[in-house]
């Protein structure tokens, strides 16, 4: 067993994908970095802190990224965002099997925050186009520095979501949360409450992931497998069940909730008896209690 | 601009829009068509009840009147900050709106976006910029983070960052940056009326942001980056 967590975003590329057939495309030797960093006189990346490509996964043609979190938590600047949209208008030109995009990335790059914002909603865009035209995007989330911000949306937006237990999804970090509302709205060192909040259990059982699996390259590689049909073009009657869906949670939830944990609160009313011992359950046992 | 003030002059007297809070809605006629308008005013932070909001909006638009223009009038402080949020799913319900607005425009539905006051990451990324195009009057304040905190999270001297804003639109927050990034496709000054029947007329349904930055000499790469990856052998 391989930690995914622990690998770098090339080691993933190495270990997910069919031995050798990753090819890369704006490698590294072609040195295309960010403008904007070096003039800020911060290190810059040959990638940009992203490498894209095609591959085999378990034979099927796939393009795919990976983005890189040790380089700026994976923060999208202009550069590593037009590469993410470069790779999906070629996958909608091209129709490789799936898209697979192995997330790892704190949202925009703030020191090149106007480009990085308008860049991930470029992605958006594009990611949606390649949607539409039937051809699915998996989103791999299983990184240290989780998938969140205009990423997290971006995620969201992806046909497939397979998530590990100790990956992250969402918007707003906690370490900003606290800093705006302060340590009693959300104590960003309370690890537990984190992936409570945040985490790959927590998401499964909401639905907002679609596949829960081990910190474990080999599983992640075998759910990515298993999702290259999971194509799901979105429909006005699939929105309306998503809006259904969304409104009926925000009523679940109550208002007052008395000092009492709200995600054991959350997954109680979503149908989950055993909401407590969900923390220390294994990644099977949470498998067992998808209701949604 | 005051939301008041803005939809009169863009509907007249009788424009029928009304506020909820912090949530904006009205059918109203434009040059004798409807037209949906949706939106928020008082700088709303976006948590998972607006954004729920402003998607119910968009999806009546498309059940009910197919082809029907939509006017996303934009002032927003951003994503809402809070805990509870995140554990509801924030970035689902943004990414449902997104999608929302995404499905009316593949539809056929014009997707016009205005930043008519302030706009902030999150709360815009699924709205103004998942438009077919957004526009912005020009004393709107467009930015990701104020540069006090931007120094404080990328640990870089705050006085560096706004020397740097004066020359780098990557940078500076701004209405007029996001035009020469393309984000923007253009400022609405003097008839609002004339600049809202333009954009109904002549706003592309393609993205072409990347290329009107390059166009426009602030956002260089982008352009150039996505046709490399294109053309890669």
């Amino acid at each position: 067993m391989i930690s995914y967590a622990e690998c770098s975003a090339r080691e993933r590329l190495a270990l997910l994908l069919d031995p050798g057939s990753f090819h890369e495309w704006l490698p590294p030797i072609e040195r295309i970095t960010s403008p904007h960093l070096a003039q800020l006189g911060v290190p810059s990346a040959f990638d940009d802190g992203v490498a894209i490509g095609r591959a085999t996964l378990d034979g099927h043609s796939v393009f795919v990224a990976a983005q890189e979190g040790a380089f700026m938590g994976g923060g999208v600047g202009e550069v590593h965002g037009a590469k993410l949209t470069g790779l999906l208008q070629r996958a909608l030109r091209d129709r490789p099997a799936a898209v697979l995009l192995l997330a790892e990335s704190g949202g925009v790059r703030l020191h090149e925050a106007n480009a990085g914002l308008i860049a991930v909603s470029e992605v958006m865009r594009a990611l949606l186009d390649v949607r539409a035209a039937g051809v699915p995007v998996i989103v791999l989330i299983g990184g240290a520095n989780g998938c969140f911000g205009g990423m997290g949306i971006v995620a969201r937006c992806a046909d497939h979501i397979v998530m590990s237990d100790v990956g992250r999804l969402a918007m707003s970090g906690p370490e900003v949360i606290e800093a705006s509302h302060g340590v009693d709205e959300f104590d960003s060192r309370d690890r537990a409450l984190v992936w409570r909040t945040t985490g790959g259990k927590h998401r499964w059982i909401t639905g907002d992931c679609d596949a829960l699996v081990e910190d474990d390259v080999t599983a992640f590689r075998e759910a990515a497998i298993a999702a290259i049909g999971a194509a799901n073009p979105l429909t006005l009657e699939a929105l309306e069940d998503e809006h259904v869906l969304l409104t009926g949670r925000l009523f679940a939830l109550p208002a007052d909730h008395a000092d009492q944990d709200e995600a054991l609160l959350l997954w109680r009313a979503i149908g989950v008896a055993v909401a407590e011992h969900v923390p220390a359950m294994s990644v099977e046992a949470v498998r067992a209690l998808r209701i949604l | 601009m005051q939301w008041r003030s803005l939809v009169l002059q863009l509907f007249g007297p009788y424009h029928g829009m009304r506020a909820e809070d912090d949530f904006l809605q009205g059918e109203v006629m434009f040059d004798g068509a409807p037209l949906t308008v949706v939106g928020t005013t008082n700088h709303a932070p976006i948590g998972v009840r607006l954004a729920l909001a402003q998607a119910r909006v968009v999806l009546d638009t498309i059940a009910k009147h197919p082809g029907r223009p939509l006017l996303l009038l934009i002032d927003t402080q951003g994503q809402q900050l809070r805990r509870r949020d995140e554990l509801l799913g924030i970035n689902r319900a943004m990414a449902h709106l997104g999608t929302t607005i995404d499905l009316a425009r593949r539809r056929g539905h014009r997707v016009i976006g205005l930043v008519y006051d302030q706009a902030l990451s999150g709360g815009f990324i699924t709205s103004g910029l998942i438009a077919d195009a957004c526009y912005a009057l020009p004393e709107a304040e467009i930015r990701v983070m104020r540069i006090p905190a931007m120094a404080r999270v990328t640990k870089l001297p705050e006085a560096m960052l706004t020397a740097l804003s004066q020359s780098n639109p990557v940078f500076a927050p701004g209405v007029q940056n996001y035009v020469a990034m393309g984000g923007v496709r253009a400022l609405w000054q003097g008839d609002l009326q004339a600049a809202l029947r333009d954009a109904l007329a002549h706003t592309p349904t393609e993205d072409l942001r990347a290329r009107d930055g390059a166009e426009r000499g602030g956002r260089r790469l982008a352009a150039t980056v996505m046709q490399c990856v294109l053309d890669a052998a």
